[in-house]
């Protein structure tokens, strides 16, 4: 009583009867079964239920009557929340193009046969050992403008020298970004130096031969055969991005005033402090379409259709 | 001066492009110590010091006393026990966090490799959108389904949320690691008559140990990092070293003690400082396995 597997590479011995078949694959799914409840009741579960409650007038209790869309005209009415949205697009746009071009410009540099590399590849990546929470500390003391980076250039004797990003109600976003560029850019430098280092010897003696300059090799050949690392650091770096949260609550607070409140700070404060449950979940509903949206063609791309290939 | 330009994989000669490299990695390696100095000097400097500026010099009286106070005595709010309470904290939150989310990861990624169960595909399609998911939009169901259970606010709560979310990256990994193992070590034991442990324990996870160091890597600076779980599911008595530190920076009254702060920061620092310097390259493996690979 032989089987004939459709499926073409059958892993079970493909003698074996399909009842003994499905017993043999009993424990796996069992072994799966946590993970599925997991995916189910969390993953999926939970966040239907943000999505429900964000149509509600839940405050502090969650409540499950129908408001309509009325959360989300009331967020889109929120100063707090618009400038959240805009900060993270600022933020993001800034983070992840920033840490790119830092981290291709390590990584090439490191890659120049340097002496000292090891060190050169330690210092550029330690930051992003330490946390966000730490990264936020350091960097808020380091550019306070009474004790820190301005006191110390204008004792230097550059007595008008300002520099107040950090309580520039206009500016202080972008100290968000100075520190998210220490904490991530050494991330990027190792995931393009990895790419290099795979980058074919032979290419760079036959542009040699052709005499081709070397930033041209870089920019024509070199970029393009990266592409995979860089998408791959892009979808690290965006992943933060959407995370941003502890940097800005050890840093700023949000402050001054909103002025680098983000959303996930927002959500946070909405469903903890402010009561407002509702207004909260709606926040969190806008994240999770704006990640979706961004992501789905990529994570598509990369693994729906390989699978796909590979059965 | 654009002639100036980097020539790639030349021999070593002191050109002036080779000067431009080191000035370019020197530069650029000062930016990412400086913050590291000043907070290593500001920790050893008493407040009189920091009072006067010149955030960058070395301590002209060093003192250790911010430590001990950072450690023993600062203030995370009303009680002032110092940071030592959210390190101790930490440790019993990473080690049961970590050993779970590991196996959990482990034998995960073995039964989506191995065996083909039916809508396994599906499952960890889903995981991996999950990794991608902001937490914002799952944290307030999660609280009320644990308040609903009692399990809110305690230790097992908060090792349980870091299972929850360590299991995509953990399933992507070891799933990633054994499919790259041969089919036929698979085959071959399973004709020996092993089952679903038996070639688990007795096979796979013998050879899992870069796997399982760089899970390890992973998970612990992870964990040790983590705010926003430990915030929300730790409770008040097992609140991590991350929100305490926060707490001490944001909450002392008058004055801030800038020592004090630093030495707090670097002590909340320095666990996943020693894992990266430690593992050096096992730790750039650990943040591409889970990307680049996949």
């Amino acid at each position: 009583m032989s089987t004939v597997s459709l499926r073409a590479p059958s892993i079970s011995p493909a003698t074996a009867p399909p009842r003994r078949r499905l017993l043999t694959r009993l424990p796996a799914a069992f072994a799966l079964l946590p993970t599925a409840l997991i995916v189910l009741i969390v993953y999926i579960g939970c966040m239907l239920w943000t999505v429900r409650l964000s149509f509600t007038s839940s405050t502090l209790l969650p409540k499950l009557d129908w408001v309509g869309l009325a959360q989300y005209s009331r967020l889109f009415a929120n100063d707090r929340f618009l400038t959240s949205a805009e900060n993270i697009v600022i933020f993001g746009f800034l983070f992840i193009s920033g840490c790119l071009i830092l981290g291709f410009l390590l990584a090439v540099f490191i890659d120049q046969n340097v002496r000292g590399e090891g060190l050169f590849r330690t210092l550029f990546l330690y930051p992003y050992a330490m946390s966000f929470v730490v990264t936020g500390v350091a960097w808020q003391w380091f550019l306070n403008p009474g004790l820190g980076l301005q006191k110390l250039v204008r004792d230097m004797g550059f007595p008008n020298f300002t520099f107040d990003w950090l309580v520039n109600q206009d500016m202080a976003i972008y100290t968000i970004v100075i520190a998210g560029l220490w904490h991530g850019s050494g991330l990027t430098m190792a995931i393009l130096l990895a790419g290099l280092r795979g980058v074919d010897n032979d290419l760079w003696k036959a542009a040699r031969v052709d005499g081709v300059p070397t930033w041209r090799v870089y920019a024509s050949i070199i970029l393009p055969l990266l592409r995979p690392m860089i998408v791959t650091a892009t979808v690290l770096l965006a992943t933060g991005v959407v995370k941003l949260y502890d940097l800005v609550v050890a840093m700023t607070l949000g402050g001054p005033g909103i002025a680098t409140e983000v959303p996930a700070k927002f959500v946070m404060d909405h469903l903890f402090e402010r009561n407002n449950i509702a207004l909260g979940t709606a926040a969190a509903t806008i994240m999770l379409v704006a990640v979706i949206s961004i992501l789905a063609p990529w994570v598509y791309m990369k693994y729906v259709r390989r699978e796909g290939r590979h059965a | 001066m654009s002639d100036v330009i980097p020539q790639g994989r030349r021999p070593r000669h002191l050109t002036p492009a080779r000067i431009g490299v080191y000035a370019f990695l020197i530069t650029a390696a000062l930016f990412f110590l400086l913050p590291l100095w000043i907070m290593v000097v500001t920790s050893l400097k008493p407040m009189d010091e920091i009072r006067l500026g010149n955030i960058i010099a070395w301590p002209q009286a060093l003192t250790f006393e911010a430590w001990t106070k950072a450690w023993s005595s600062a203030c995370t709010g009303l009680e002032c026990n110092g940071i030592s309470v959210g390190f101790w904290n930490s440790v019993r939150i990473l080690i049961p966090s970590v050993i779970c989310s590991i196996i959990v990861g482990a034998v995960n990624g073995y039964a989506l490799s191995f065996w083909r169960v039916k809508g396994a595909n599906i499952l960890f399609g889903v995981l991996l959108l999950g990794a991608f998911i902001p937490y914002q939009v799952f944290l307030y169901p999660l609280v009320r389904i644990f308040s609903m259970t009692g399990v809110y606010n305690s230790l097992l709560c908060i090792v349980i949320v870091h299972v929850i979310f360590g299991l995509p990256t953990m399933t992507l990994l070891f799933r990633n690691y054994y499919a790259s193992l041969p089919i036929e070590l698979f085959k071959a034991a399973r004709i020996d008559g092993g089952g679903f442990w038996t070639i688990f324990f007795r096979v796979m996870l013998p050879m899992s140990t870069p796997m399982l160091v760089v899970a390890t890597i992973l998970q612990v600076t992870g964990i040790w990092n983590d705010f926003i779980f430990g915030l929300t599911f730790a409770g008040r008595e097992n609140l991590p070293m991350t929100v305490q530190l926060n707490n001490i920076v944001h909450s002392t009254q008058g004055e801030r003690a800038y020592n004090v702060d630093m030495a707090a920061t670097m002590l909340a620092a320095l666990v996943p400082l020693v894992v990266y310097f430690v593992s050096g390259r096992w730790f750039v493996r650990g943040i591409a396995a889970g990307a680049v690979k996949g």
